[in-house]
């Protein structure tokens, strides 16, 4: 199984009936394909749509409904659309139940850097920075590592989004939580040991005694 | 209310003029508008708008034609041609968090100094900013903004110049339709007075100054 649909397989297992849900790009994205079967959840574009669905059917996409990055989407019933300063009032609000968000680095007390990488990569924080503030809980989705390097690390050399610690931190190695504000780890990937996850690991990580494989959402 | 051509809207803005623009992405954009920016070659914009969408759509017709000074947005990631500009110095970006520029604008339009956000506290974002705390919780002042211009992008307008929007198409329209000196509309569809019902008029004919005819 590739690294990606580990980590959205997994985060689904976080989904739960009637919550209120707002997917980055990339894996996030993947999560609502595994939404357990009947389970209603409300998925948010943060450009003004609750019950965002898959991509339309060839021929059925509408120029005006499209998800964050412009996308055509499907509406689900009992769908609603608003402006954007409601769209960031249920962001901000506490309204929101959930955020999975992408991410460059994690620092070992919880801190995500997720918008920019000076110099190099300058997109804008659309969003990014609101919904680490502001949603009830925060999940980042991301690979172990990039090209080899650790991007959970001692110290964010990057930017910062918030100063709000994020919930939790799932890769396809781990998941890893912050309680106390000390990385900890909870969960290993699957055919993976805690000794592998510390060895690909910069941040200093909590271990329990027993550390059991991440269940995955089928 | 007075309604204009596309030429004679456009005519009335001035090289240097501060225009808020709708639209995310370039959906919600009013397109024949930007067009005619473009025709007419105004220079010197500053835009406040969510983004500038992509090259050869919405806000990135502007840019691409050299015409921005300034843009206040919140993403420019899927416009190469905005960060090309930027990085050499053509064009000054404020990059501000998306929820906080709504807020901003909304601030501005409904007559206050500005809003408090936490979104920012401790990063870049905060920098020259005031903190003010709240019941022992921190927050960001974030200074209201207006412009010289709204441009808006409706479904629906009727001769009176009430507007409702479609689907996601909406975003930053209402909102900055509250927030400028002159409100300019274009509309997917003019229609008779009573189409749109009372209950669904989203922007009450009052704040529109304009309305851009069909062609």
């Amino acid at each position: 199984m590739d690294p990606q649909t580990i980590i959205a397989r997994r985060i689904a297992r976080e989904l739960s009936a009637g919550m209120l849900v707002n997917l980055g790009i990339g894996i996030p994205t993947q999560v609502a394909n595994y939404v357990p079967p009947g389970m209603q959840v409300f998925f948010q574009s943060e450009n003004g749509l609750i019950g965002t669905g898959s991509p339309p059917e060839e021929g059925m996409a509408h120029p005006m409904l499209t998800d964050a990055a412009g996308k055509p989407v499907a509406a689900l019933p009992g769908a609603s659309t608003f402006d954007s300063a409601m769209s960031f009032g249920l962001i901000r609000g506490g309204h929101l139940d959930l955020t999975v968000l992408g991410g460059l680095q994690v620092d070992q007390t919880g801190r995500l850097a997720n918008w920019t990488i000076p110099n190099k990569m300058v997109p804008g924080m659309g969003g990014a920075m609101d919904l680490v503030s502001g949603a009830r809980r925060v999940i980042v989705a991301m690979q172990h590592t990039a090209k080899g390097a650790p991007k959970i690390v001692k110290k964010c050399t990057l930017p910062v989004t918030s100063t709000r610690r994020v919930d939790l931190v799932v890769t396809e190695m781990a998941v890893i939580a912050f309680p106390n504000g000390r990385a900890t780890l909870i969960e290993t990937g699957p055919g993976i040991s805690p000794a592998q996850v510390v060895a690909a690991t910069e941040a200093e990580l909590v271990i329990g005694t027993e550390v059991p494989e991440m269940a995955l959402a089928a | 209310m007075r309604t204009l051509s596309i030429d004679q809207s456009v005519a009335m803005i001035p090289d240097g003029a501060s225009l808020m623009i709708g639209g995310f992405m370039s959906v919600g954009t009013p397109e024949r508008i930007v067009d005619e920016i473009v025709r007419q070659g105004k220079r010197d914009l500053t835009v406040i708008a969510n983004d500038t969408a992509m090259p050869g759509k919405g806000i990135g017709k502007l840019v691409e034609a050299g015409l921005l000074r300034k843009a206040i947005v919140s993403h420019i990631g899927l416009n190469p041609e905005t960060q090309r500009r930027m990085m050499v110095g053509e064009i000054e970006v404020e990059l501000v968090p998306q929820g906080t520029l709504i807020e901003r604008i909304r601030a501005g339009g409904h007559g206050l100094g500005g809003v408090l956000t936490q979104t920012g506290l401790g990063t870049s974002v905060e920098n020259g900013k005031k903190h003010i705390s709240v019941d022992g919780k921190e927050y960001l002042l974030e200074i209201a903004l207006r412009a010289d211009f709204a441009l808006v992008q409706a479904f629906l307008a009727d001769y009176l110049g009430n507007l409702s929007y479609a689907l996601t198409a909406r975003n930053f329209n209402p909102v900055i339709a509250m927030a400028a000196e002159r409100v300019i509309a274009s509309a997917e569809h003019i229609v008779p007075v009573g189409v749109i019902a009372p209950d669904h008029v989203v922007t009450p004919a009052p704040v529109v100054d304009y309305l851009v005819a069909n062609s």
